[in-house]
């Protein structure tokens, strides 16, 4: 059966609590799930009480400050600082969505910050994602095509074709939306997904592309693509706004076009 | 623990090449059973508390009898593809599913073909 309890050795704990907001009035709690590969411990929820005056306006800015200020073995990804790497992705307030673009004036409360839900845990906030990418690459996120390219230009696209990548091109992988599908936590080892299936759309969609056919070949099976049952979590949670579910209604649409 | 590569993991036994039909005939089904069940619940309604000839020989009618059949049979076919797909989002081990999926199967032709007989029954007048 699914699981819809969590084994006893993943059950989160009570952990430490952490203060620098002596005297401050603008302050706010964090709430970070923790857990160590090698103590063989439980994993816990430490808090850590910050003067938001010293720090950014995001999550980003917060967890950063706590690593740099309080506790410096928290564990997170993170590059960019502004949307466009996916690198610190994580479960904020209930909600997967980008640390860096999160403000903290948008969580009510004591901000709870978790791991991306339902995905191996490498160290406190670092999921294993080798699965994830390992199905973006079984969808061969590239252009294939069988005529030989133009000896002297580019293969060009109308505008029209070239909007139809918009909504789709924005995407970068930060598996938000992959790890709020339900259908992808009970079934992620044969289900590509909300984030896979819209990029394989995004290969679909494009006029240049000339193995549409082989694509919708390799995506028509119950599990990989009909898994979907239009949840919209990932519509919902997509930190980019776009609409993983329309792609995937897309391409339901083309299985549709192509068979009768 | 295993030292397959991911990407073979993933591309595991390959696309089984269907999966439309099930979608497309569960989306049929349910537009189908829209009007069927609102006629279907109108006529419990109307024959509720009818008298047993009463009962019989509004079913003998050809319409009836008709409508009565294809509610059947949208109903019954849009529960197992339905009950298919739970089965196959929920059930992890291989031989639990395929058992449950057989039995499922099974029941929805023992129930559903019994009452199209029973429809038919009364229509053809025992």
């Amino acid at each position: 059966m699914a699981e819809f309890t969590l084994p006893k050795n993943s059950k989160v704990q009570k952990g430490k609590t952490f203060s620098v907001a002596e005297g401050a009035t603008n302050t706010r709690t964090f709430r970070i799930y923790r857990w160590e590969p090698d103590s063989g411990d439980n994993p816990r929820l430490d808090s850590y009480e910050i003067n938001l005056d010293n720090c950014g306006p995001m999550v980003l800015d917060a967890i950063i400050y706590i690593k740099n200020k309080i506790d410096s073995t928290l564990t997170f990804r993170r590059s960019c600082r502004e949307g466009i790497c996916g690198s610190c992705a994580m479960n904020i307030g209930g909600t997967n969505t980008l640390a860096c673009t999160k403000a903290i004036a948008d969580v009510k409360g004591d901000v709870a910050i978790y791991p991306l839900p339902h995905m191996p845990v490498v160290k406190d906030l670092v999921p294993d994602l080798t699965h994830f990418y390992a199905q973006y690459a079984s969808i061969k996120p590239w252009m294939q095509t069988q005529s030989a390219p133009p000896p002297d230009a580019e293969r060009l696209q109308t505008k029209e074709e070239r909007a139809e990548l918009d909504g789709l091109y924005e995407c970068i992988l930060c598996a938000c939306c992959s790890t709020s599908c339900p259908s992808y936590w009970w079934n992620s080892d044969r289900y590509l997904g909300p984030a896979v299936l819209l990029q394989a759309y995004r290969w679909i969609a494009d006029s240049r592309d000339e193995f549409t056919g082989e694509r919708l070949d390799e995506l028509e099976d119950p599990f990989r693509l009909y898994r979907c049952h239009t949840i919209m979590n990932c519509t919902n949670t997509c930190p980019k706004g776009l609409n993983p579910a329309k792609a995937i209604a897309e391409i339901k649409k083309l299985m549709l076009a192509r068979t009768v | 623990m295993s030292m397959q590569n991911p990407l073979a993991k993933v591309r595991g036994l390959g696309s089984a090449k269907e999966g439309f039909h099930h979608w497309w005939s569960q989306r049929l089904t349910a537009v189908a059973l829209v009007p069927l069940s609102l006629w279907f619940i109108y006529s419990l309604v109307a024959i509720t508390g009818a008298e047993y000839t009463m009962v019989i020989t509004w079913m003998s009618q050809p319409l009836n009898a008709t409508l009565m059949l294809l509610f059947l049979f949208s109903l019954y076919y849009h529960a197992a593809l339905g009950l298919q797909v739970v089965i196959e989002d929920y059930i992890d081990s291989e031989w639990q599913k395929i058992a449950c999926l057989i039995l499922v199967k099974f029941l929805i032709w023992l129930t559903g073909l019994s009452a199209a007989i029973a429809v038919l029954k009364i229509y053809l007048g025992k």
